[in-house]
């Protein structure tokens, strides 16, 4: 049940168009020209068309595509650090767009931090000082801001760094300082632009412990950009899957690894541990039954399918909150794990 | 065919007349305003002869002691140290003592002048594509144009002197530091720059705290190349009637004492070399922070 005060973030009617003259280019975007046809014939490039999200509060959204895709054009809408051409950003009830030049310095200073794919950290400054960043912009006391920041170093492992320079860390550490930064604001919104991208696969893995580690306490409103669909599937309760600056699809993880909605969707996907990826509550039958073992609703299949493999693979009883919701068969599990095929539209799956 | 061999030229009388003219302009100019920026200059004035007094007149020993505290405090190395209390001593031993204590109080100033209006100018110029175009070629004006073309009018101004001496001096050497500025600010990494905006912060905090700091490594090169060309221009500032080296240099070519020359001349490379080898060395050490190393 989503309720209108749910949503934390709604992107509205969002286009960007860079060029000399954009404004007008969005009548023709709007009444169908193409991404190429509009750079051939008017030499504009199309960043974002007709982009659409309500994302919820207290959720990780991932905004998912390849490079070029408009992602990281789109995140930068949210605090602007890019104008859009046309449409509308509302958070919290308020348009971005409407915000004075001093509102809009309030805004990134209290309710919206970021970190960033190359991190942005301060070169010249400690991890101390670096942490404490957001504090000191907001205008509070060196020492004061130092202190507080000092929880969020402790919090992301980087204790006994204090006084080391980021030159001195790893990719992983460095990232950890930037997290540390944009927490330490206790913003309710956070932006993270790819941040786990430039990092090695194992810190990666890491890194994304850490964050649902925070979420989990923290509850933030985090939009996490990534062209990575393992992240995605992993940590995003929502994902919204971008190509050529337009929305192809929203759901939850399942949603799109069940139902891709185009052979675009369906490319990305194929790849990805399907097994591992899929939850007993995406293939489960809603007839319930009396006997069979239980198995929680959010069980990956791969875990599950063990599960019944060592009893007597009889069909399980799958519940939620204690409660049965369902049954699944180890057949129509091996089915959710056979890969769509490719080009068939896959509106019939399943 | 006239026309084509010669150049249809403006015409001997009235070429005259203009020059004339702007000359009598000029002249004018100077006599109703002279006096103004003599004593709006005479602050400066007076700070220099106060300086230059304070350097002859305090017994060398302690000098030698403040220059070797000085390139210690800068450069952190025995080696410097050590070589540049030598070159003084030897400076003074052959007699240059006093010129070149003349030499030093006008490089300082005008290197504090030319960080004073340079620094600012540069962060100005980083600021804005049109102020940028506006600048540069004032800058590149005061580079090339001959010294002796810009001297005619100040002296016209001011006579001679140290104050005219040290405007000269800082017309040459002031455009190093404002471009050297302008380009370690611009030169800021932008994803930092992006983080800093991304925080809220706004221009002075982005300028103080981020591109300041960033550009300090160039704009410290712009310092160095300042006091170069302050140096280079001590001869010509001599000439109208600043005190030190450069009269003695003068003096050499203008009667062909070859030794005076070259030791004078030697004194000005080495006070050059010192100023530089310790600005660098202080430049380096304040990007200790670059250096990497892992787990350190």
């Amino acid at each position: 049940m989503v309720t209108v005060s749910d949503i934390k973030v709604s992107i509205k009617n969002l286009y960007k168009i860079f060029g000399a003259d954009p404004k007008p280019m969005v009548a023709k975007v709007e009444g169908g020209m193409s991404k190429a046809e509009l750079l051939e014939k008017h030499g504009h490039v199309l960043g974002l068309k007709d982009v659409n999200i309500d994302i919820k509060a207290r959720e990780i959204q991932v905004i998912m595509g390849l490079s070029g895709s408009g992602k990281s054009t789109l995140i930068r809408h949210i605090n602007r650090l890019i104008e859009p051409t046309a449409g509308e950003i509302v958070v919290d009830g308020q348009n971005v767009l409407d915000m004075s030049e001093d509102e809009l310095l309030e805004f990134r200073r209290f309710r919206a931090s970021m970190v960033f794919q190359k991190f942005g950290l301060l070169p010249h400054r400690t991890v101390a000082q670096n942490a404490a960043y957001g504090l000191t912009i907001q205008g509070s006391d060196k020492n004061e801001a130092l202190e507080r920041s000092q929880r969020w170093i402790d919090r992301v492992g980087l204790s006994g760094f204090e006084n080391h320079y980021p030159a001195q860390l790893s990719g992983g550490m460095q990232q950890r300082v930037g997290l540390a930064r944009a927490l330490a604001t206790d913003a309710e919104i956070l932006l993270m632009d790819e941040a786990f991208s430039a990092l090695d696969p194992l810190i990666r893995t890491d890194m994304q412990d850490v964050l649902l580690g925070l979420q989990e306490e923290l509850h933030k409103t985090i939009i996490f950009i990534t062209h990575d669909l393992d992240e995605a599937l992993r940590i995003g309760d929502n994902i919204v899957i971008l190509r050529d600056g337009a929305v192809i699809q929203k759901g939850s993880p399942q949603d799109i690894v069940l139902n891709p909605a185009d052979d675009y969707v369906s490319d990305f996907i194929k790849d990805i541990n399907r097994a591992r990826v899929l939850e007993v509550g995406s293939v489960m039958d809603t007839k319930a039954i009396k006997t069979g073992i239980k198995i929680d609703v959010e069980t990956p299949i791969e875990e599950a399918m063990q599960l019944m493999l060592e009893k007597d693979k009889k069909p399980a009883r799958v519940v939620k909150d204690d409660k049965v919701v369902g049954s699944v068969t180890i057949d129509a599990m091996i089915k959710a794990i056979a890969r769509p095929k490719h080009g068939s539209g896959n509106k019939n799956y399943k | 065919m006239d026309f084509f061999d010669e150049f249809p030229s403006l015409g001997r009388t009235p070429l005259r007349e203009m020059k004339k003219s702007i000359d009598a302009g000029f002249r004018s100019f100077s006599r109703e305003y002279g006096d103004a920026l003599e004593s709006f200059f005479n602050p400066l004035l007076k700070f220099m002869v106060w300086f230059e007094k304070l350097l002859i007149n305090t017994p060398w020993p302690i000098i030698l002691l403040c220059v070797g505290a000085l390139a210690w405090l800068g450069s952190r190395n025995y080696k410097l140290v050590a070589g540049t209390v030598g070159a003084f001593v030897v400076i003074g031993y052959f007699g240059m003592w006093e010129d070149t204590m003349a030499t030093l109080a006008i490089i300082s100033v005008a290197t504090i002048v030319c960080i004073g209006i340079g620094i600012p100018a540069g962060i100005l110029m980083a600021r804005s594509n049109r102020i940028q175009a506006i600048i540069t070629p004032i800058l590149d004006v005061m580079q090339t144009i001959p010294s002796f073309v810009y001297l005619i009018p100040v002296v016209m101004l001011l006579c001679i002197g140290k104050v005219p001496g040290l405007l000269a001096v800082c017309i040459y050497a002031l455009p190093p530091i404002v471009r050297l500025t302008n380009l370690g600010i611009r030169l800021v990494d932008a994803d930092i720059m992006e983080a800093s905006t991304a925080f809220g912060a706004n221009y002075k905090q982005r300028l103080w705290g981020v591109q300041v700091p960033l550009a300090l490594p160039n704009i410290f090169a712009g310092v160095n190349q300042t006091i170069m060309m302050a140096l280079a221009m001590v001869v010509i500032a001599s000439m109208i009637g600043v005190k030190g080296l450069g009269v003695a240099v003068l003096r050499a070519i203008s009667n062909q004492y070859l030794a005076l020359g070259l030791m004078n001349g030697l004194a000005i490379v080495a006070l050059a070399i010192i100023f530089d080898r310790v600005s660098q060395q202080y430049g380096k050490r304040l990007q200790k922070h670059r250096e990497g190393g892992h787990g350190v």
